[in-house]
């Protein structure tokens, strides 16, 4: 007996639970683009393992007809491929949902749940009669749920080929043998299921002038055009393929007639040098950066102290993963908002951006660097692996081809020759940002970088009050930052006394949850930060609000404990919602979260979302 | 470490260089290290080299970690930009200022404790990717500035200060960067000006990673009976292998040796580095048995000093990165920036 379901059309979530390494990436991007190029919005999370192969791994597919970026926190469609998770993803299935598994094994105990549908296909059994060679089977095998998922959701099949085709370009013979084994899996289905199902997908006009990109390559391609040359890094997930995609869009735009490299690409011994070779080729004019983790921030700490009291540019892309510790390196969290804001050891404060969406990764990159060599500061992007290594639906990457870098005060020889002596630490226009100058360019600008105690001379110190005015003139600087950084997004359109402020990928499922807050005539503001100093705006959003939810994806509530050292916000105010499984945050967690607060509980209760 | 400028008042009979610059040039500020510092006589051997090779100053740059021997990039060539970086980490400084403008001269100077302790990954990594700069230990065997303690380049049985005999086995960074595959590999001393000008000047001009180590006794710490860093102890146990000398491009090499007795080493300028040989046993093209002959010395006691290997055909980094000859610093953004049209064209595969 099933559950009776009601039609939703192109609002649903498929979960896909499988083996790694046994090629269900290709078939989830299949997946994806398919719907994409239907016109309809869609979002994509991996769940993956720190393993090559054979450890479980999910895909959440969300079909979102009104564009949402972010988990809904059900699953109404659950894949299940991978026995040893057989048990939990069956339980994962929210009440009238359905569950697609591999019937060449029946397993009857596993499937007591009377408020779902089952789907029994025998992919393997079907795979092997169809297919030779073990490795083969199981490929086929996954790309075959392809083909049953397209039968019960009603997917456009010619344009499934249409994808492969361009994927297998090269190879038109592995065209030929996907599209068999999608047509088995449909096949099937087709024969013995009243497809499509009641969740099914329409085509819809609503994907047109986005692309499908994951922040770490919307970084990178951010590096790329803002001109970065020198790019330095140690391996860590989930960073590294920011590090890749540099490299491969500079081996394609940034080869120049002869074959030469305009570009240098290092590969560090570890975080701590990598950071060191950042630091190195700003001092010496180059737009440098490295991406790294939370691990490799630790590491960096030393150097990045240096940076600041030097005043020294860098960029930094750190992209958040579990913590502490080695933690869980592919599940995401907002875990490094403190490491980051007061990295190192005596007084430093950082320059932090926080991107919401690989849109922003794109832009705040560029940003990045203007702001480092405009303040001569390390300056921090904190991504997540979130917003890093998913697939994400933006509007269309823009640039401006009249933009220019800013690359600060940086004295040319001209500038040099008409100075009687060169300072390096003279604040002569009072932004407490002070001239710098590049090595080879006149021995008369020649100065000494430095960590040790120095005077505005850039003269050794040991004396406290040459030591205390350059440490004065920072603060002043750190003034000027403030006033220089992206400003807060903030949505108070409802005018309420109720507020939200959180940061990055969080803003996703707030936006939703705000919805359905607003929906139910419940009207909650919203600020987002964007970077760190915070700016005057954020300031009159603490203090025009009663109530403040801090949404954040951390156990320490890590923006609440910067928002009180760094605003004269009233910490009673301040009330965390915190999400911190390693799951990205979902909006019905926001929804339950603020009801909570303001409801009584019977109407908790009555949500009935699951809480993920 | 006081910050002494020194005054630059040129007696017009100084000899000048083909630039036209004196010695006094190539200096910087006055030293605060202890009187008889080795390290002071080192810094006088860059200014001498510097001086001779006609370098511009502002070309040079000037790179350190922390340390005594660190302090002394402030004490030669004023004209040119200098870092002094934290604990073991300069190499990678090195090596992104190297990324960002090859055309600039790069010399670092560093202690035993900084290279071959907290530093010793990043001056192995930086002999592993053959980074174009001369890498200068001035190696006393202790730790200075924190009064006393051994390092790693301390000999067996070498005695410290207060007492304690040393029981670790020493890091040999000759031998280290051999086997590493370092392609310009020195020991001197740094009583030894004769020798050390010529090794410094040839290391400024080796396309790739030239390391000297130079054995520079600490007069405060390390200069007493029992200890094999001393004054005393390096001048009995000192053995030079190679003679080195540098000739610069432009000079008529024919006259300075004689055939069978030296060997020329043609570097990438077209400059040259006569080879004589002290020890007729001694192979400085050779990285097996100029390893194995050092190795042998050190048993008896002795070190080995010159240009104890070289190999002009390595590949330096921005070679094997297949960088242009014109400084990545220097590239205009238009060449950078693939612009709005390059940005279609890439987002036409995210559709």
């Amino acid at each position: 007996m099933s559950p009776v379901t009601p039609t939703r059309v192109n609002d649903f979530t498929i979960k896909i639970g499988t083996v790694n390494g046994t090629g269900s990436a290709s078939a989830n991007t299949l997946l994806m683009k398919s719907l994409f190029r239907s016109g309809i919005p869609v979002m994509g999370k991996n769940y993956f393992p720190s393993n090559i192969q054979g450890l479980p791994t999910w895909y959440e597919i969300r079909v979102t007809r009104d564009g949402h970026v972010a988990r809904s926190g059900a699953v109404d469609i659950m894949v299940a491929m991978n026995a040893e998770t057989y048990a939990r993803d069956v339980k994962e299935v929210t009440p009238g949902g359905y569950l697609v598994y591999d019937s060449t094994w029946p397993r009857p105990a596993l499937l007591k749940r009377e408020d779902i549908t089952v789907v029994g296909v025998p992919l393997a059994r079907l795979c092997n009669e169809n297919f030779n060679g073990v490795r083969t089977r199981i490929l086929m095998k996954n790309i075959c749920y392809t083909g049953v998922l397209a039968a019960l959701l009603d997917l456009d099949v010619a344009r499934i080929r249409e994808l492969l085709a361009e994927t297998y370009a090269k190879k038109p013979q592995l065209v030929d043998s996907n599209m068999k084994a999608i047509q088995l899996g449909y096949d099937y289905t087709r024969a013995n299921f009243t497809c499509p199902l009641p969740l099914h997908v329409e085509k819809m006009d609503s994907t047109g002038g986005h692309i499908m990109i994951d922040g770490n390559t919307a970084a990178a391609l951010g590096c790329l055009f803002a001109g970065a040359t020198v790019a330095a890094w140690y391996p860590i997930t989930p960073s590294t393929s920011l590090m890749d995609a540099f490299k491969m869009f500079g081996d394609r735009m940034r080869v120049d007639a002869t074959g030469r490299k305009n570009f240098a690409f290092i590969q560090a011994e570890d975080e701590l040098a990598a950071i060191g070779m950042v630091i190195g080729a700003m001092w010496n004019g180059a737009r440098a950066f490295t991406a790294t983790s939370g691990p490799g921030i630790s590491l960096m700490n030393e150097f990045l102290g240096l940076a600041y009291y030097a005043e020294i540019p860098a960029v930094v892309f750190d992209i958040q993963r579990v913590g502490p510790s080695t933690g869980m390196p592919t599940r995401t969290q907002q875990c490094d908002l403190m490491e980051c804001a007061y990295a190192s050891h005596g007084d430093t404060r950082h320059v932090c951006l926080y991107p919401a969406n690989p849109e922003e990764c794109f832009y705040m990159a560029v940003q990045a660097f203007d702001l480092a060599e405009r303040l001569q500061t390390p300056v921090m992007v904190l991504s997540d692996l979130d917003i890093g290594m998913n697939d994400w639906m933006c509007p269309d990457l823009k640039w401006d081809d009249s933009y220019r870098p800013d690359r600060g005060k940086v004295l040319s020889k001209e500038e040099i020759l008409k100075l009687e002596k060169f300072y390096r630490f003279i604040d002569k226009d009072g932004d407490g940002i002070t001239a710098r100058t590049l090595p080879g360019v006149h021995p008369r600008a020649a100065y000494f970088a430095r960590g040790s105690g120095h005077s505005q001379y850039g003269a050794y110190t040991e004396d406290s009050a040459e030591y205390q005015q350059v440490l004065d003139r920072l603060l002043k600087k750190w003034a000027t930052a403030r006033k220089l950084m992206p400003r807060a997004v903030i949505d108070a359109t409802a005018g309420a006394s109720c507020g939200i402020v959180s940061l990055g990928s969080c803003d996703g499922a707030i936006r939703e949850a705000l919805e359905v807050l607003r929906a139910r005539d419940m009207g909650v503001d919203y600020m987002r930060v964007r970077a760190f100093p915070f700016g005057e705006e954020v300031e009159k959003f603490l203090a025009a609000h009663e109530v403040l939810f801090v949404v954040e994806q951390n156990r320490d509530a890590q923006l609440r404990a910067l928002l009180t050292l760094e605003t004269a916000v009233d910490k009673a105010k301040l009330r965390s919602l915190l999400h911190y499984s390693g799951l990205p945050i979902s909006s019905s967690f926001i929804v339950e979260g603020v009801l909570a607060e303001l409801q009584p509980l019977p109407e908790i209760e009555a949500q009935g979302a699951a809480r993920g | 470490m006081t910050f002494i400028a020194k005054p630059k008042v040129a007696h017009p009979s100084l000899p000048k260089n083909a630039l036209g610059f004196t010695r006094r040039d190539y200096e910087g500020a006055l030293s605060t290290l202890c009187a008889g510092c080795g390290h002071d006589s080192i810094t006088a051997a860059i200014v001498e080299a510097s001086w001779g090779l006609g370098i511009e100053p502002q070309n040079m740059v000037k790179l350190s970690g922390i340390g005594c021997s660190s302090k002394t990039t402030a004490y030669f060539v004023s004209g040119g930009h200098g870092f002094n970086s934290v604990h073991g980490r300069m190499p990678s400084i090195a090596m992104g200022a190297n990324a960002a403008n090859r055309a600039l001269s790069y010399i670092g100077v560093s202690g035993d404790g900084d290279t071959l302790s907290i530093g010793l990954g990043q001056f192995c990594h930086a002999i592993r990717r053959n980074l174009n700069m001369l890498y200068i230990i001035e190696n006393n065997g202790v730790y200075g500035l924190t009064k006393g303690q051994f390092s790693a380049s301390a000999d067996l049985g070498t005695k410290a200060k207060k007492g304690e005999t040393n029981f670790q086995p020493p890091i040999d960074a000759v031998l280290l960067a051999l086997t590493l595959g370092a392609s310009f590999v020195a020991r001197s001393f740094s009583g030894d000006k004769e020798q050390l000008v010529p090794l410094i000047q040839a290391g400024l001009k080796h396309q790739g990673f030239a390391l000297i180590d130079v054995l520079s006794p600490c007069v405060t710490f390390n200069d007493h009976e029992g200890s094999t860093k001393s004054y005393a102890y390096t001048r009995e146990h000192y053995e030079p292998a190679v003679h080195a000398d540098f000739v610069p491009p432009e000079r008529e090499i024919s006259v300075d040796y004689q055939a069978g007795e030296t060997v020329p080493v043609v570097m990438h300028d077209g400059s040259r580095i006569l080879l004589r040989k002290l020890d007729a046993a001694y192979d400085s093209t050779n990285r097996s048995t100029a390893a194995a002959h050092i190795q042998e010395r050190m048993k008896a006691g002795e070190y080995l000093t010159g240009l104890l290997f070289i190999e002009e055909s390595q590949r330096d980094f921005h070679d094997i990165n297949g960088t242009p000859d014109a400084p990545l610093n220097s590239l205009p953004f238009e060449t950078l920036s693939p612009g709005s049209q390059g940005l279609e064209k890439v987002l036409s595969r995210y559709r």
